[in-house]
């Protein structure tokens, strides 16, 4: 697979799917990749715990940017997952010998090439797999939000792949049966468009969409700002995990708001729909003010400013009230 | 976010990468941008894993002192909490907490210690050694 082109991207998910796309000979931004799967949402999941604290994602569960380009471009992905890790690795060997690039969902724990402080046990990682390099054994992986491919040893990888827990890989990995084909754009953007304003809007749980940063808001103005008993250790630990989703996990920055802007723009080209470019704009405003809030609360983290919830959950407040008013907007312009 | 406001501050925890995020380049349109990083992400995820390091640092005195096991020091040490562990190990959550107490710990099946070491990514001496 000589001929395979790594490309930086924001977001691993859209990174590798756009990679793979492109691969098989269809022109593909990773802005393209994260909106035609409707892939933009807020969840508030306050049940789910992570290291003691709610689960909070700004954008669709995992696996959805895969699924959700199966339609627009009528590809058919094949999704494979195995008990016995060696089986899971043959298997790869095997798809790398017939030329295929390969999807996989590992975790960032386990891969080496990670920088030491962002090792933490999140399992839905997506890398591709473009070869193996026949020396050392190594595998050679395009990691998009990387700047250059990387390798990883066969035994590292397999510990990736397989390691369990919340969100278990258990191997998986992913290729496509057959060629992309372009949409109708005219067509399959407005379309995707629709979906991410019902999600945002309407879903039927109040934990999803602008209601779940109103939720979120409240649950943050709720945090005590006075010590007693390492209060404001938790207080601190509950807002910065927030802040850690937004712009570290999954990365994607200011919660995928300028990636999805950047997809509204190039929408606007491909579907002919001017109107299109200036809700682009008026979202990444929205995006920066995602920024203003996240460097609000890294400031009072490091006590920099004085700890103070309630303003936290009023600036939350305040991007709800933006994104009900702008996915609403976006949803009439259609 | 204009292309001249990505921040570019060096962050520490990327280790040397470059992130991308996606700004407003000097024609008007949105382009890929590699970042260096910046101070606010680096606040959040150096306080993760500060707190991380405390759990350990905390876990590593009381094993010391004998009123807590190494067990413990090395899961904070694998960057886990014990609901995790548990996850990981396929054991029920009581049992994990319970095994982390010393004297439980000490009496541990070899089974059981295997379970735990390739939860941990350890060999069995590692895991029963306090450093």
């Amino acid at each position: 697979m000589a001929d395979f082109q790594h490309q930086h991207a924001s977001h691993c998910e859209s990174g590798v799917m756009s990679a793979i796309v492109r691969h098989y000979g269809l022109p593909f931004s990773e802005p393209m990749a994260f909106g035609l799967a409707s892939a933009l949402s807020f969840a508030w999941l306050p049940f789910v715990k992570l290291g003691g604290l709610p689960l909070v994602a700004y954008r669709m569960p995992p696996k959805a940017i895969i699924r959700g380009l199966r339609k627009p471009l009528a590809l058919d992905m094949r999704f494979e997952t195995f008990r016995d890790p060696a089986r899971g690795m043959a298997r790869l060997d095997e798809l790398l010998a017939q030329g295929k690039v390969v999807g996989l969902q590992t975790s960032v724990f386990w891969l080496p090439y990670m920088p030491e402080d962002l090792r933490f046990h999140f399992n839905a990682h997506n890398v591709l797999v473009y070869g193996r390099d026949a020396a050392s054994g190594d595998y050679l992986l395009s990691d998009p939000v990387f700047e250059h491919p990387v390798r990883c040893t066969a035994e590292d990888l397999s510990r990736a792949r397989f390691a369990r827990g919340v969100l278990a890989p258990k191997g998986l990995l992913y290729y496509p049966a057959n060629r992309p084909s372009a949409p109708d754009w005219g067509k399959a953007i407005p379309a995707a468009i629709r979906k991410t304003e019902r999600i945002m809007l309407k879903a039927p749980l109040p934990l999803i969409g602008a209601r779940g940063i109103e939720r979120a808001a409240r649950a943050v103005g709720r945090l005590p700002a006075q010590d007693k008993d390492g209060d404001v250790r938790h207080s601190k630990l509950f807002i910065g995990h927030l802040v850690r989703m937004q712009e570290e996990i999954g990365t994607g920055g200011a919660g995928f708001r300028y990636l999805y802007a950047s997809f509204l723009e190039e929408g606007a080209e491909l579907a002919q729909r001017p109107a299109l470019k200036e809700f682009s704009g008026r979202l990444v405003e929205i995006g920066d003010r995602w920024r203003e809030f996240a460097l609000a609360a890294a400031r009072m983290i490091r006590d920099r400013d004085p700890l103070d919830p309630p303003r936290l959950a009023a600036m939350l407040s305040e991007r709800a009230a933006e994104e009900r008013a702008f996915f609403t907007d976006l949803g009439r312009a259609l | 976010m204009d292309i001249d406001d990505v921040p570019q501050e060096g962050n520490r925890s990327l280790g040397g990468h470059r992130k991308a995020l996606y700004a407003r380049g000097a024609d008007g349109q949105l382009a890929l941008v590699p970042s260096r990083g910046w101070e606010a992400e680096e606040i959040v995820t150096r306080q993760a894993v500060e707190e991380l390091d405390r759990l350990a640092a905390e876990a590593q005195e009381r094993a010391r002192a004998g009123t807590g096991s190494a067990l413990e020091y090395h899961m904070y040490k694998a960057r886990m909490d014990s609901l995790m562990l548990a996850q990981v190990t396929r054991l029920w959550h009581w049992r994990v907490r319970r095994h982390l107490r010393p004297e439980v710990f000490r009496r541990l099946r070899p089974a059981l210690l295997a379970r735990y070491a390739e939860a941990l990514g350890l060999d069995l001496a590692t895991l029963t050694r306090i450093p």
